[in-house]
């Protein structure tokens, strides 16, 4: 039941929130809004999804945004310009990000340096590839693309479960079950609750960090598809800030931003909540979307506040036990 | 460590010198000074004027960094100084306005300083959430428009000369000697490094360590402020949205390359601004030359690397064994 309990939290605080919005505006509790909900987040929940394997690992990623980036620039460019099959676009743009990530990973135990620092120079070296690729937003008419967007599952109630969004339900499912079920997820535990142990327990603490950063950087690569779905575009400057976001909402979601302890479920109830306060301000109209800015600070405040407390009580009766003995 | 003090600052003044001279190569006007309505022009007034931001936001960085801590709210800080700033201009003093800003920043850094030295959370997640919601409160302050100013005195700190030396460059000087005089002329800057090092010894051998993060943080925030005014004056307007993006990350380049360790523990101010020139002068390099500035980003993060597998501890590692066998053999 590991990190159980802050991802409850997060859902009771959607589901007040939710219930809150509903209560002023009645049209919010319909599955047209939901659903588009999951359409406009689906490519934040992939990247968060990744992001949260990362930070339960102890590391951090703030590459995410520029891989996003890149993917959509590299897609667009190889499916319109260079005349590339779809799908072979899509596995080119995923092996690349995939193999950006692990040799960010390899860097970052190589060389035992700060992931913070590593993964910034990855945010400039995507970014300015991106940039290097072409500085235009660059349309895409491929066929696939408009079957992909008209492509839904009829909710009852007149929503509609788009392709992208059935793609992140899917990611998110399978992260969590990869997080959960394997020996990989319980060794991504391991190297967050303290990486000499993990590595004297026998985990093979190099591998798993490259595996790590190329899970997140795949994810990343897959959410620049779906962003390229998303917007039927490739544009090198898509997708700036969204690490920023995706932190938000993996810390949201109840994950501890010193690894060790979190859950895939959480993060994906942080991007929902983040897309929740979004439709909020939108629906009300009079508020501007710097709120959503506001609001997301305070709301990270409230649950870093909230974990710090957790753990500063998780110790206690340790600490209690440690006088009694003495 | 001793023995390694003189020879601390070679690989960057080297590299500033390697940089500088790719750049009279590019444009060979490079090193050409005039003097225009008593004030200097040329390429090199011009990287240092717009190092300016960088460097004072390094100036608190490096200090932060120290403390084994970072902050990435600066950006946001420098937005909203710089949007009090542009909507008071117009309507009152100077001396206002200055206060105003700088004591914004102020309390932007005691909120960052009291999450990380009072609640005890890790910087990266503290200074996030300044991070995210500044930007925001800097909207609200503007009410998302670009707000414009033509008070002359602010326009005067973005745009005035001092003895021909450009008023931001001059502030950025007079902040460095200031900030070395007061931590390095006093045994504060040991303080600083002590707590870096090791905080919870340096609790117990008796040093403040909470009033110590609490103070790099202020002061980082303030630093912040300045930036963010004097980018305000020198657009002569403020945007909530733009003013001071991605600047947290340039700030945190600059340290790194300055040499000072991210665990904390050691910190030279004079390499750090050193490091914000190198960055700026690599951007003005890349715009002289013709190159699209896209390349800017690439350039950095190539040296970003660079610099991070020089400072690797293993590599050093390599290098302290290589160097005693040299000894042993001599």
């Amino acid at each position: 039941m590991r990190g159980l309990p802050p991802a409850l939290i997060t859902a009771i605080v959607l589901v007040a929130g939710f219930a809150a919005c509903a209560v002023q505006f009645p049209n919010i509790a319909s599955t047209r809004v939901v659903g588009n909900l999951l359409t406009d987040n689906a490519f934040l929940g992939i990247v968060a999804a990744g992001m949260t394997f990362v930070i339960i690992s102890g590391g951090i990623d703030l590459s995410v945004g520029s891989v996003i980036g890149f993917t959509t620039v590299f897609v667009a460019l190889a499916i319109e310009r260079w005349g590339m099959p779809p799908l072979a676009a899509f596995v080119a743009a995923l092996a690349l990000s995939a193999a950006f990530g692990a040799a960010m990973g390899a860097v970052i135990h190589v060389f035992d340096l700060p992931p913070f620092i590593v993964t910034l120079a990855g945010m400039f070296l995507a970014r300015g590839a991106s940039f290097l690729l072409s500085t235009e937003s660059i349309p895409i008419t491929a066929p696939i693309y408009s079957t992909v967007s008209d492509f839904a599952l009829r909710l009852p109630g007149g929503g509609r479960l788009t392709a992208i969004a059935i793609i992140m339900l899917v990611i998110v499912i399978g992260g969590a079950l990869l997080l959960r079920l394997t020996r990989f997820g319980a060794n991504v535990y391991a190297l967050g609750g303290s990486r000499v142990t993990a590595s004297l327990m026998g985990v093979a603490v190099g591998t798993m960090t490259v595996k790590i950063y190329m899970l997140s950087s795949l994810l990343a690569g897959i959410a620049g598809i779906v962003f390229s779905f998303y917007t039927s575009a490739g544009y090198s400057l898509s997708a700036v800030g969204v690490e920023l976001d995706t932190i938000a909402a993996v810390v949201i979601g109840g994950t501890l931003l010193t690894g060790g302890q979190g859950s895939v479920i959480g993060t994906f109830l942080g991007v929902l909540i983040q897309g929740l306060i979004q439709t909020y301000i939108n629906f009300d109209g009079t508020l501007s979307s710097w709120w959503t800015k506001i609001a997301t600070g305070i709301l990270l405040f409230a649950f870093i506040a909230l974990q710090q407390g957790l753990v500063a009580l998780a110790r206690r009766p340790l600490t209690k036990r440690a006088g009694a003995a003495s | 460590m001793t023995a390694l003090l003189p020879r601390r600052g070679l690989a960057q003044i080297l590299a500033l010198i390697v940089i500088l001279a790719v750049d009279r190569v590019v444009s060979p006007q490079f090193f050409d000074l005039r003097l225009q309505d008593g004030r200097l022009f040329g390429s090199l007034i011009d990287v240092l004027n717009r190092g300016t931001p960088v460097a004072l936001l390094s100036l608190g960085m490096v200090l932060v960094i120290a403390t084994r801590g970072i902050d990435l709210s600066v950006g946001a800080v420098m937005a909203i100084a710089g949007a009090i700033a542009a909507s008071l201009a117009d309507t009152h003093s100077l001396a206002v306005v200055l206060a105003a800003a700088l004591g914004a920043g102020l309390i932007c850094g005691l909120w960052n300083g009291f999450l990380v030295a009072v609640l005890g959370m890790q910087p990266i997640v503290a200074t996030l959430i300044l991070m995210v919601a500044g930007r925001g409160i800097a909207q609200l302050i503007t009410e998302g428009r670009i707000v414009t100013f033509s008070s002359p005195d602010l326009v005067w700190l973005g745009n005035g000369a001092i003895l021909g030396v450009p008023v931001p460059v001059a502030i950025a000087l007079g902040m460095l000697i200031l900030t070395g005089a007061v931590v390095r002329g006093s045994a504060l800057g040991l303080l600083i490094e002590a707590t870096g090092g090791n905080a919870r010894a340096s609790e117990l051998a008796g040093v403040g360590t909470r009033a110590m993060i609490l103070s790099v943080y202020v002061w980082c925030g303030v630093c912040a402020a300045l930036a963010g005014v004097i980018a305000a004056a020198d657009i002569m307007g403020a945007d909530a949205n733009n003013a001071g993006l991605w600047l947290e990350l340039d700030a945190i380049l600059a340290v790194v390359i300055g040499g000072t360790s991210l665990f904390g523990g050691r910190f030279s101010l004079v390499l750090a601004v050193l490091g914000a020139l190198i960055i700026q002068t690599m951007n003005t390099g890349i715009l002289l030359s013709g190159y699209p500035p896209e390349f800017n980003l690439l350039v950095k993060a190539v040296v970003v690397l660079t610099v991070l597998l020089l400072q690797s501890p293993k590599l050093t590692g390599f290098a302290g064994i290589a160097a005693r066998l040299r000894r042993t053999k001599a």
